[in-house]
Parts: C-alpha cells; sequence; structure tokens
C-alpha cells in the first residue's frame, strides 16, 4: 500500500466528550474522541442516525443547540482552541469564513421570502467589505461557478423556482462564497434523486479540487462515499471505532460493525436471499456504555466486548480500529464471505474505464 | 414467453393522469402501458417529478385519470366503478407510503391507526376480533402486540415503517403499492424492511408494485422493472435484462448514478447524463415496442437498428 498522500494535520481533535442536557437527564453524545484532519483530503464519516456524526462536526462550527456542551477535550484549528470560543463574535471569526457548512435538505435550508442571489451575496458580505455592485458581480460568478446556468436571470429568483438539486447548488454557493479551507458537507444528497446526487459529487470533487478544500463529508450511506472520500471514519454511539483510508475500509474491514453496515447494502443483495441486517437499535447514550457499544447487537461478540472498551488497534499507519478481535489474543474471525467479493461487482451493462 | 400461464392481476393500459384546469392541463402521465402478474414484485423507477407515484396513486384511485384503463382481476377499476366494487379495490389493493414519519396519524393510538381500514370496510366486525387482526398484523410485521396501546412518536423510523405495513396488511390485500418505502430509512434499517417486505411476499402469496428512484435496491427485490421518464415509461424488461442490456440512454444514465461500495469502481466510473435531445424524433416517431421477448423500449425505427446491434454484440460475448 502506498503512502497516504495528505500528511498535513489542519484540525485536531482530542478526547472530545460532548454531552446534552434532555429533560433532565444527561445525555452523552461523542465519547472521546481524537482525529486529526489532514489539509486537502475528502474524510467521510459514516454511521447510523444518532451515532453523533452531525453533533460532531457541529462543535466545528459552534453549532450545538442550546442544551448541548462540550464537556471536556479540545478542537485544534488554525491556532485557536474552538472549545474555547463561547461568543457569537468568536465564532464569526471562522464560521462561514474558513470552516463553511452544506445542510441536508435545500428545501428547508433556503429562505423562500429573498432571492437566491441575495441569500449568497450575504455570505459573502458579511465577511468581505465590498461595494454592492462588486459584491452582485461576484454572486453571478459564484452561482456560475456551481453549474447554475444563466446566473444573471437565476439570481432574481426565489428557491421555489429552482429544482432540489439546483438548490442544492445554491446551497453549495453559499457556503463556498468565502473560499472556506474546510468545507462539511451534512448529508449533501441524502434528499435527492441518485442521478442528480451523483451530479452534485461530481460538483463538490471539482470545487475541492479547483480551491484545495478540505472536505468532510457526513452520511449514513456506504455505497455514496466511495465515489469521493479519501478517508472514511466509521462512527458507532459516539465514538470512532475504525477509521482509515477508504481502499482500506471498503476491501479490508475490521470491526464487526464495519462488516455488518457493508453487508446490509442493497447493492450486494443477492436476490431470493436475505439481505444481512443489523438486528436491535443502537444503544442507549443516557446511559454509560461498557466495552464495545456494537457488542449487544453483534452475534459473533466476544467476552472481553462486555468488559472493556478496546482500545485502537493499528492494522497499518492509516488504519486503526477500536475492536478487540485484533487483539492478538483474539479467536480469528473472517468478515462475512460476501463483502470479500466487493471487487467483483458489475453496474450492469456499462463498461468502466479502469 | 415465461409469462404465459402465470395469471395476470393488473393491466395498465395507455393510462394517461392530467393535473391542472382544462385550459392549462398539465400531463403528468401519458402512454402507460404494462401488465403485472400475481405474485411478482414490479418496480416502477424514475426520478422525482417522472410520475411514478402518479401512476401509483391512480391505480389506487386516489388520483382520478383522464384516459385509459386499469383492469384489476379483469375489471376495470378507474373512472366511475360501482360502490361494491369500489369496496372490494380498497380492500385488495393498498399502499405503503414513503415517510413513516408523516404518514401516520400522531393523534391516534396504533391500534386505530392499523385498524382504521377494517372499520370501514367491515363495519359490523365485532371488537375482540378486530384486536385480534391488529395483533396478528403487528406480529406478521415483527412487532409486538402490545404496541397497540402506544403512539406513533414513541417508535424509530424503521418500526413506523412497520406499522405503515401493517396497517397495509390487515386489509388481506392482493396487491400492495409500496411507494418508496425505504428512502426515508436508514441503511441498517432498509435492510430490515426490506426482508421483511419479500418474507411477506412468501408467506402471502403477495404482489407488489414498488415505486423507487434507486435501482440499486430494485435489481435485489424486482422481477421486472420498468423505467419511466417525464410521464412515459422508456423501457420495461426483466431485472438481469435490464441490467446486462441497458437500450435506452435514459436507462444507462440511471444505471451510471447507482453508487458502488466500491471505491477504484467509483473513482473511475464515466457518469453518463441523460439529454432528451440526444434523441432525433422530429420526422421517425418513437413507437412502444418489444426487441427481445419480454423487453420493451421506447424508440425510433433509426434507434432500433443501433439496439439491435447491441443486444447482438452482447449475446456474441456471454455465448
Amino acid at each position: 500500500m502506498s503512502e497516504y498522500k495528505f500528511t498535513e494535520p489542519v484540525l485536531t481533535v482530542k478526547d472530545l466528550v460532548v454531552k446534552f442536557n434532555l429533560r433532565g437527564q444527561v445525555l452523552t453524545a461523542i465519547r472521546g474522541i481524537s482525529m486529526d484532519l489532514y489539509k486537502g483530503e475528502s474524510l467521510a464519516i459514516v454511521g447510523e442516525s444518532g451515532s453523533g456524526k452531525s453533533v460532531f462536526t457541529k462543535t466545528f462550527m459552534g453549532l450545538l443547540d442550546n442544551n448541548g456542551w462540550i464537556d471536556s477535550g479540545a478542537i485544534e484549528y488554525g491556532g485557536y482552541d474552538l472549545t474555547a470560543f463561547k461568543t457569537e463574535r468568536d465564532w464569526l471569526k471562522l464560521r462561514g469564513k474558513r470552516i463553511a457548512m452544506v445542510f441536508q435538505d435545500p428545501m428547508t435550508s433556503l429562505n423562500p421570502l429573498k432571492t437566491v442571489g441575495k441569500q449568497v451575496q450575504e455570505a459573502f458580505t458579511l465577511h468581505n467589505k465590498v461595494s454592492k455592485e462588486e459584491a452582485r458581480r461576484r454572486t453571478i460568478q459564484l452561482l456560475d461557478d456551481v453549474g447554475i446556468p444563466e446566473p444573471e436571470r437565476r439570481y432574481k429568483q426565489y428557491p421555489h423556482e429552482f429544482s432540489g438539486g439546483m438548490r442544492q447548488r445554491v446551497v453549495i454557493a453559499i457556503a463556498m462564497a468565502c473560499v472556506p479551507e474546510i468545507l462539511i458537507c451534512d448529508e449533501p444528497t441524502t434528499a435527492l434523486d441518485v442521478t442528480i446526487q451523483a451530479q452534485i459529487l461530481e460538483l463538490l470533487k471539482q470545487l475541492q479540487a479547483r480551491y484545495g478544500l478540505t472536505v468532510i463529508y457526513i452520511t449514513h450511506d456506504l455505497g455514496v462515499v466511495a465515489n469521493v472520500a479519501d478517508r472514511i471514519a466509521v462512527m458507532y454511539a459516539g465514538d470512532i471505532i475504525e477509521i482509515g483510508r477508504s481502499e482500506e475500509v471498503f476491501y479490508d474491514p475490521r470491526h464487526p460493525y464495519t462488516w455488518a453496515l457493508l453487508s446490509s447494502l442493497p447493492q450486494l443483495g443477492v436476490k431470493g436471499e436475505d439481505l444481512l441486517a443489523i438486528q436491535g437499535t443502537p444503544p442507549n447514550l443516557f446511559q454509560e456504555i461498557r466495552g464495545d457499544a456494537f457488542a449487544p447487537r453483534n452475534p459473533q461478540a466476544l467476552k472481553a466486548d462486555f468488559v472493556a472498551r478496546p482500545p485502537y488497534f493499528e492494522v497499518s499507519p492509516t488504519h486503526k480500529a477500536r475492536t478487540w478481535l485484533l487483539d492478538p489474543r483474539a479467536p480469528d474471525l473472517a468478515p462475512p464471505a460476501h463483502i470479500r467479493h466487493l471487487r467483483t461487482l458489475r453496474r450492469g451493462g456499462i463498461e468502466h474505464a479502469t | 414467453m415465461q409469462h404465459e400461464g402465470r395469471e395476470l392481476l393488473l393491466q395498465v393500459k395507455d393510462l394517461e393522469v392530467r393535473f391542472g384546469t382544462k385550459r392549462h392541463p398539465f400531463i403528468a402521465v401519458q402512454h402507460v402501458n404494462f401488465d403485472i402478474y400475481k405474485g411478482e414484485t414490479f418496480g416502477l423507477v424514475g426520478e422525482s417529478g417522472s410520475g411514478k407515484t402518479t401512476i401509483g396513486r391512480a391505480i389506487i384511485r386516489i388520483n382520478p385519470t383522464s384516459a385509459g384503463d386499469i383492469i384489476f382481476k379483469g375489471e376495470k377499476i378507474n373512472g366511475p366503478i360501482s360502490k361494491e366494487l369500489d369496496r372490494r379495490v380498497t380492500q385488495q389493493i393498498q399502499m405503503i407510503f414513503q415517510d413513516p414519519m408523516a404518514s401516520l396519524n400522531e393523534r391516534a393510538k396504533v391500534d386505530y391507526i392499523v385498524s382504521e381500514g377494517l372499520i370501514n370496510v367491515a363495519k359490523d366486525m365485532p371488537r375482540p376480533q378486530r384486536e385480534k387482526s391488529v395483533a396478528q398484523a403487528l406480529a406478521d410485521v415483527g412487532l409486538l402486540p402490545e404496541f397497540a396501546s402506544r403512539f406513533p412518536h414513541e417508535f424509530s423510523g424503521g418500526q413506523r415503517q412497520r406499522i405503515g405495513i401493517a396497517r397495509s396488511l390487515i386489509m388481506e390485500p392482493e396487491f400492495i403499492i409500496a411507494d418508496e418505502p425505504i428512502s426515508a430509512l436508514d441503511v441498517s434499517i432498509r435492510a430490515q424492511v426490506l426482508n421483511l417486505l419479500s418474507h411477506l411476499q412468501r408467506k402471502k402469496g403477495l404482489t407488489y408494485l414498488f415505486i423507487a428512484h434507486d435501482l440499486s435496491v430494485m435489481r435485489f427485490i424486482c422481477d421486472r422493472i420498468a423505467v419511466i421518464h417525464k410521464g412515459q415509461i422508456v423501457e420495461m424488461s426483466e431485472t438481469e435484462k435490464l441490467f446486462a442490456n441497458p437500450l435506452h440512454p435514459y436507462t444507462q444514465a440511471l444505471l451510471s448514478a447507482i453508487p458502488l461500495p466500491d471505491p477504484l469502481l467509483e473513482r473511475n466510473k464515466k457518469l453518463i447524463i441523460y439529454d432528451p435531445a440526444c434523441h432525433d424524433y422530429a420526422v421517425d416517431k418513437p413507437r412502444w415496442q418489444e426487441i427481445e421477448p419480454g423487453h420493451f423500449v421506447l424508440a425510433n425505427e433509426q434507434e432500433m437498428e443501433g439496439h439491435r446491434e447491441q443486444l447482438a454484440t452482447s449475446c456474441r460475448i456471454s455465448s
């Protein structure tokens, strides 16, 4: 395996713990994550709803809901410790300017009462002192960059005059207004059709290459990220349980939860046979979790999984997983047979240039 | 043909659905033809706005049709029909909706949600018997009978979708229209719901019309697939034939967009974008024709030539 081409950390998370207060009870949403984000890479964070993937990235922008707080840990970015940021003013130095976000549902994340041009311009003028004319010119340029045809005419239109895919392009234009260093895409394509989804991912890839962005994709669909991610972090119950380069996670997954996620993809299903579904539900985060959080849903769980939380075991310098299966004392458990045949997948009659 | 001898359950002939006013009509669906046989899963795939849901809703008599016939078990069920037939159709055709967060009455208990159909159709059914069938329907979808006294907000997305399935099962339907039943669900829950649907099909001999925008799911669950674009079916075939030889450029675009969990394949994939302008239909009008047994495509004569050639080459390679 070749070296990972991105080495310079741009954002470092250390032992991050995030808690929420819900109806008098304390919920631990993030249970001690440490991670580096490298400059120029695209990292995909994958997990079920409720695994904490959105909460985790919201801490980078100070967008936690009012009942949530960072309990301990540090987030280092550009010489700042983001956990020390308190006021909106602190955050405005970064939010939208150096770290920007593309939200999930383009139907709800745009203001229906303002023209699209105004909304994009707003993001730009907030951080840059420029004349009206200049801002307008720049906005039209942006709309053009994200692939909206006839940007001058579109500038004056309202969101309801746009299709879902075009609206998502507008949301991307807003995020790109100040050319951020880090772009966080929270389920950018879940609300879209497959054909449009592929086009939006293509656009994000182009923008990344053009501006040298560092991109974080948040998704629950492992199928989507194969296309775009350099590195994949799999989250479960508020923790990253496996992280590695895209090839490593897809071709050599080590954590039983990653196996289960991959196996349940309908793309791998065989007609007439059952898909491998993950039984049960994610653990209750109000209670303290003992051992491996996935163990209760894992039919092949080891005894050790219920006793102690596994540390990270290194598979390669870029690939590590939190599972006792990688301990030298553990029995040899093979991943389910059909995920080993990932490579024989075909897309039907369409040829691929390989 | 292998469909010979199989019982025809539903026929859609030249269906057209219009919305809007007489003066400004909007034709959502036109010239739609397909047959569904008993016991099979028929897939209808297309992007949003293509009219796939409209077809489903026309079959279940929610949207009125403006032309064409829908024939269910030999009887025409669109347009004005007798009260007695209407009742039979309501009981025998059921629908599962897309978003389980929006399709359940938040203020009703599961017991009522599931039994509402029965209350309408079998008015004089005694209460204990009704409760028994609710418990049975819940058990069929893998929920506990005591859930009947709870409200929808107490359930997770996957469980809610099961409630949606239970309320269609309680009517003992023969034909279920599943309108994107899994697109609002998490990946791990999707597998559970898909498995449940195929178990129920085997156990109860159900027939499905499965509506989705994602071909990757279709391949796993459908026997035959029709691809719909802008209100017209452009290609229809058995699943494996469609995946092996997609003929219509729109089908090819859809197939190329399927995300595959394989980084090397994905990074080198060539995205095909469908542009309707690639057809030259000015003189040579397209027709709906059968190119090989069971494989239909909307094309004009010139395109048919190309399609036949493509099929011949792929036959040579595989033999």
